[in-house]
């Protein structure tokens, strides 16, 4: 291994690590809000509008990440919709997590028993009380390990990125080896950037979860 | 109307590439499910023992196979091997090594998730009846483990086949890949091909995918309170 | 004692679950200051008829008044009313993500707006009563089944409800937790409470009701007070029903 070669490379693997980011949250950003709101729909069966919200779930989740941005990005074009890479990468994962993210929370709110929603209403909550002083903290936390799966899922699908010309750490990989043959350097330096991206997230998730655990069950 | 291009596909034996590299994808997941099920259901068991080395190594490679993209593994595969061992890995062979041993982790994550969810009762009621550990594991718990594996482990599936979409970024001439060049060779003639041949592409992964998914969900239904 | 005010009424009510009749042109009132106990074999739709007072079951037919105003579907009068109506239920149902003393907090503060300090002190002066004020930073899950049915009854009380509607609250409990949770109702009762309570519990019934109403198969088959329902059954039904909680003893052949 060639740590001149490693630190000659370091800055543009930052640089790309920091793309990743930048798209990868903000797409995640929007796939919690999407994911909201959809479950929402879901989860109160909103007439024809979760009809639509069904069809969507089933197709981002059926169908593969890198598939979908080649459809946004070179083909809705095609059809007078112009696309540029990061707003199509960020646009491709907040809808790919979006589907996830509905599913997740769809299933937290469906975990809260019915008779809770009574008891808190034979209390006196008015329906708006009653979600969001006793529904939606336990969805939470029934959600939480499956949020945490989706959001480092995200962040791995971000790898896909470089087939739509964004510079992340795979194109920098990918471009550093065919220039100049320093495979095993380039090859570390990807594993490191990812591990960077990727372990903080995994630690903080599993702190989260017991957090939560802890608030249920109190011991 | 303008010209999406869906006509192209029509054109000479596009429509029937595009199936071949639909199978090249199926093919390699096929492959992956394969030795993750043959190699995961022995490593899960494993993992039900209370060896502390056995946890360990478990532990850190069902880390790595956490947090590390399947592209980066792909990569590490097939540009790795060719550096350090001087083989000269084909992409297809790459492939299924990184799925197998993806998918190996995840199923027998849920192999184990599946013994231990089985409770102590069942196994102490079993024995109280007279049953000897044999009868007890065919009998009572590998019947309810397979129920609680096999809506998850159908769900493996689809994401193989999702995943394996990632094969053409090292090269392997899949499904998308052949898609894109049917687009080039017919640049000229339909410049509008890329929203009929993608979005045919799309829906290929959909249709192969969705029936599954909804077995999946269909088992995980009929089993849950039982 | 029918002349004291009446606080609720039920009246002709008609309820299904899709074609099963569950109550049939069904009506009682409760006076105020009352203990009516409502007893009956399972599924004769007693807890549907708690469950009605609380407005928690759409009705077919019929309506239920409290202190002569009509409960409608519409959520502002619900509401209002369901602050006057305490209900304890069967499987405690305190929100697991919440500590003892936020259980009985939440609703007084967030309902009725009440002063947050003043509120504490009722609580842990509510919780002590029942034995439970050292519990009152613990998550439900770390109580036993009777202590935190003892905690729904002082959420409930909190609340200052008019009439508390206990929905057999013992029927989750292991036998030795019963009794402390039927102490505490028995003390409200001394009080002068007024409660409408569903149970199974006879000697408990016996003892605090002064009304029983025994119900089948979604009518009233007997109505009386304790002493002529226990001891004096009329009713070939409520017979039968008393005697299935004694065994003959055993003549060995």
């Amino acid at each position: 291994m060639n740590w001149e070669v490693i630190s000659s490379y370091l800055p543009l693997y930052w640089k790309a690590m920091l793309l990743t980011l930048r798209i990868g949250w903000l797409g995640i950003l929007f796939a919690i809000l999407i994911g909201f709101l959809v479950a929402i729909v879901r989860f109160y069966k909103v007439p024809v509008v979760s009809r639509i919200a069904g069809v969507y779930i089933e197709f981002f989740r059926n169908t593969p990440l890198l598939v979908q941005l080649f459809f946004l990005y070179f083909a809705l074009p095609k059809i007078g919709i112009p696309m540029n890479a990061e707003f199509t990468g960020a646009l491709g994962l907040a809808l790919l997590g979006g589907a996830y993210m509905a599913e997740t929370f769809r299933s937290g709110l469906e975990s809260v028993a019915k008779i809770q929603t009574e008891s808190a209403m034979s209390l006196g909550l008015n329906k708006s009380q009653t979600v969001l002083h006793i529904i939606f903290p336990q969805a939470f936390s029934v959600s939480v390990p499956a949020f945490v799966a989706n959001v480092i899922f995200l962040l791995k699908e971000t790898s896909v990125f470089s087939a739509i010309s964004l510079m992340d750490l795979m194109f920098r990989a990918k471009d550093l080896i065919g220039l100049y043959y320093k495979t095993t350097e380039c090859l570390v330096l990807l594993v490191f950037f990812y591990a960077l991206i990727l372990i903080p997230v995994s630690v903080l998730g599993d702190r989260l979860e017991r957090r939560v655990r802890h608030a249920e069950f109190g011991d | 109307m303008q010209n999406l291009g869906i006509d192209v596909l029509f054109k000479g034996t596009n429509m029937l590439r595009l199936l071949g590299g639909l199978w090249v994808s199926l093919r390699i997941s096929l492959i992956a499910v394969g030795f993750s099920i043959a190699l995961g259901i022995p490593l899960g068991m494993l993992m039900t023992k209370d060896s502390k080395i056995v946890k360990a190594i478990a532990r850190l490679y069902l880390e790595i196979v956490r947090v590390m993209p399947q592209m980066v593994l792909l990569f590490i595969v097939f540009f790795g091997t060719t550096r350090i061992f001087g083989w000269n890995l084909n992409a297809e062979l790459a492939s299924v090594i990184v799925f197998s041993f993806w998918g190996c982790a995840e199923m027998s994550d849920l192999v184990r998730g599946a013994f231990i969810s089985i409770p102590k009762h069942q196994y102490e009621s079993a024995r109280a009846l007279g049953m000897n550990s044999f009868t007890v594991f065919f009998f009572v718990i590998l019947p309810q483990t397979l129920r609680r594996l096999l809506p998850t482990s159908i769900n493996l599936v689809t994401r193989m086949i999702k995943t394996t979409s990632l094969v053409m970024m090292i090269g392997v001439v899949e499904v998308l890949k052949v898609g894109q060049q049917i687009i080039e060779a017919n640049r000229n003639s339909s410049p509008n091909a890329a929203f009929g041949v993608y979005g045919t592409v799309l829906l290929l992964y959909f249709i192969g995918c969705w029936p599954i998914s909804m077995l999946s969900k269909y088992l995980e239904k009929k089993w849950s309170n039982s | 004692m029918s002349k004291k005010e009446e606080i609720v009424r039920v009246d002709h009510i008609t309820k299904r679950y899709e074609e099963n009749a569950i109550l049939e042109d069904f009506s009682l009132s409760v006076y105020e200051g009352e203990v009516v106990v409502i007893v009956g074999p399972s599924g004769c739709g007693k807890s549907t008829i708690l469950r009605i007072m609380n407005g928690l079951e759409p009705v077919q037919k019929g309506e239920v008044t409290y202190r002569g105003e009509k409960v409608d579907g519409k959520l502002g009068s619900i509401t209002r009313i369901r602050e006057k109506v305490g209900m304890v239920f069967q499987s405690y149902e305190l929100f697991p993500h919440k500590t003892i003393l936020q259980n009985v907090m939440l609703a007084p503060v967030l309902v009725q707006k009440r002063d947050k300090k003043e509120v504490k002190e009722e609580a842990l002066q509510l919780l002590s009563r029942v034995g439970l004020s050292e519990k009152k930073d613990n998550y439900p899950r770390q109580l036993s089944g009777g202590q935190k049915q003892r905690v729904a009854i002082v959420r409930a009380l909190c609340m200052h409800p008019e009439v508390l509607l206990f929905d057999e609250v013992t029927a989750a409990l292991d036998p030795e937790m019963v009794r402390e949770v039927l102490e505490v109702i028995l003390s409200l009762a001394k009080e002068g409470k007024t409660m409408v309570i569903v149970t199974h519990e006879m000697a408990f019934a016996e003892a605090i009701a002064d009304r029983v109403i025994f119900l089948d198969a979604g009518h009233i088959e007997e109505e009386g007070t304790a002493e002529e329902f226990f001891r004096h059954p009329k009713s070939e039904r409520a017979k039968q029903f008393l005697n299935s909680f004694t065994y003959d003893k055993v003549v060995h052949e």
